[in-house]
């Protein structure tokens, strides 16, 4: 029996880990398209940019590691085909290599959403996916006075902030009216925005815009700004910029399972709570895939964290070895911007109310997030005690009480109920 | 090269030497240490990490920062008075001979 596993990142590689965990003694190949071992996207925003950690830190095991396990890494190939043929079936690469397997599992990941304005093709406009895209970001990060961030979520506020501690101008262009705001509520919006702004990052929100504006030199066309759309005076606004940052969102790569004729959702892959695709003999795990929400009810999700790709590809790999084990981890994330931690633990779409603790001020508070006097999530702000509280609690599918918890003074761990 | 032991929890003793810079954490999983989870890579994000530092070494290697004292206390182990979460200690020459053992629980 032999496992393929295409895409050699954090699912992937879980993958192939959980497998030989598991006690798995067959086959193992793992085929990404990128040239280097599987390696940690997070710090690519973060501590890489500010010139903290080198390749090595950033990978996940070393290649000896691989080795002693029997895991097969094929990397800088594409797998651009693969298709059944009875029980077995093969995959094919970009490079001609054909692989056979018994089952299959997909962990392509996602691919950075396009901004198509005029002027994209500039040098200068970039995109932060991979560690080909981040150290293109700090080739040129030491000349760049100013970056202008096309995007107010994770990826956006993260290099805005580390481009603000290397002392360059910064501003933040969102089409929104807050930032994050497909993952936060208005409150943590509002708090990040000032949190930016008194950093001294300007933070533009419902911005429409224009074009990338270029000009020569020597190497060719080059971004010198962000033109913004005029104004109702018809006024132009153009920002200087040496980069632009886009970071407005992903796009699942599901080319490959739509070519197996799997069912996909915009590219996501449709799994079950035991991550089978529409076709059984085939898993999915990670940013790719679209799954039943982890903590019940009808809703189907789509999560791009570092948690989803490792819970899920553990349970990816139990199907595999033939456990029934059903997805129920609790989401959790974090966003290190400046010296702001953010910790979110659940999933607070759809709540009803809130409760806040600690001091916005201080930065160090946190928001709980309920539904019908049930909490489902929480977003902490250099606030790991109640991070903590909370995903304990969510785990345990245990309640804490809004009206107790509204006292910012009595620890949270403290005040969860019994579950339901 | 700083040396550094691991004991697991089913008793594994493994030694190994770190990078200079590289956490306790970092030595372990790429090496393919069990025991050691590591769920945020080492952000000091998930408190999968906690090991227990031998009294020897202790007073060398410190008391946690703030954010990682939060996060201890939230650790799936009990938290003992030489807890730490091993991403965020960093190998360094003085550290060489380091002993750590890995808590039982770690999610
Ligand atoms: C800059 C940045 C910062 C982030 N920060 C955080 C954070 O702070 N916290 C957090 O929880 N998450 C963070 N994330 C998200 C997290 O990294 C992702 O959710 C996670 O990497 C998803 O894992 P994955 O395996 O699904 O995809 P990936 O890690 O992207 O791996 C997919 C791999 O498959 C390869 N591939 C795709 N198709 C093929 C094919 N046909 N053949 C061969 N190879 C293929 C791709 O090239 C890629 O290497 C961040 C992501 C980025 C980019
Ligand atoms: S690895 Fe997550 S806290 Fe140490």
């Amino acid at each position: 029996m032999g496992v393929v596993i295409v895409g050699a990142g954090q699912a992937g590689m879980q993958l192939a880990v959980s497998l030989r965990e598991g006690g798995f003694e067959g086959d193992v190949t793992i085929v990404g398209q990128e040239s280097y071992l599987p390696y940690q996207r997070p710090p690519l925003s973060k501590a890489f940019l500010s010139g903290d950690s080198d390749f090595e830190s950033l990978e996940f095991r070393t290649p000896e590691f691989y080795v002693g396990k029997e895991i097969t890494v094929i990397t800088g190939e594409q797998v651009v085909d693969a298709a059944f043929d009875g029980d077995s079936g093969t995959a094919t690469t970009d490079a001609g290599r054909v692989l056979t397997f018994d089952r299959l599992a997909l962990a392509p990941g996602s691919t950075p959403r396009k901004l198509p304005l005029p002027g994209a093709e500039l040098d200068g406009v970039l995109y932060l996916r991979d560690l080909e895209d981040a150290l293109e970001l700090k080739a040129r990060w030491a000349d760049a006075a100013n970056v202008v961030v096309i995007g107010g979520g994770f990826i956006g506020l993260e290099v805005a902030a580390a481009a603000r501690k290397a002392g360059k101008t910064v501003t933040v262009l969102e089409a929104l009216d807050r930032l994050i705001a497909r993952a936060v509520s208005p409150i943590t919006s509002e708090f990040y925005r000032q949190a930016h702004e008194r950093r001294g990052t300007s933070v533009r929100l419902g911005v429409k815009l224009e074009r990338f504006v270029g000009g020569d030199d020597q190497v060719g066309p080059r971004v010198t700004g962000v033109e913004l759309a005029p104004d109702a005076d018809g006024n132009v606004e153009i920002i200087p910029a040496d980069i632009v940052m886009v970071g407005i969102g992903v796009i699942a790569r599901g080319d490959l399972a739509a070519k197996l004729g799997l069912e996909t959702v915009n590219g996501a892959i449709v799994v079950n709570e035991f991550a089978e695709t529409s076709d059984p003999r085939v898993v999915a795990a990670g940013d790719a895939v679209l799954l039943p929400h982890p903590l019940g009810g009808e809703a189907q999700v789509r999560l791009e964290s570092v948690q989803n790709a490792v819970d899920q590809a553990k349970v990816a790999a139990a199907t595999l070895l033939g456990k029934r084990e059903a997805y129920h981890a609790v989401p959790w994330f974090w966003s290190d911007q400046a010296d702001l931690k953010l910790q979110i633990a659940g999933l607070s779409t759809g709540f009803d109310s809130t409760v806040v603790r600690g001091s916005q001020d201080d930065e160090h508070f946190s928001v709980l997030y309920y539904r019908d006097g049930r909490l489902i999530a929480i977003d902490a702000v250099n606030d790991p005690s109640d991070y903590m509280a909370v995903r304990r609690a969510l785990g345990a599918g245990a309640n804490i009480p809004a009206e107790l918890a509204s006292d910012s003074a009595v620890a949270l761990k403290t005040l969860i109920t019994a579950g339901s | 090269m700083p040396e550094v032991t691991y004991i697991s929890p089913d008793g594994t003793i493994t030694t190994l030497e770190a990078r200079d810079g590289d956490s306790v954490m970092e030595t372990a999983v790429k090496n393919g240490v069990e025991g050691i989870v590591a769920e945020c890579g080492g952000a000091c994000a998930c408190a999968t990490c906690h090991v227990y530092v031998d009294e020897a070494y202790f007073g060398v290697v410190g008391e946690p920062g703030d954010l990682e004292d939060d996060m201890l206390d939230g650790a799936a182990s009990e938290r003992l008075p030489n807890s730490r979460l091993s991403c965020q200690i960093k190998m360094r020459a003085e550290f060489n001979g380091l002993l750590v053992r890995i808590a039982p629980e770690q999610v």
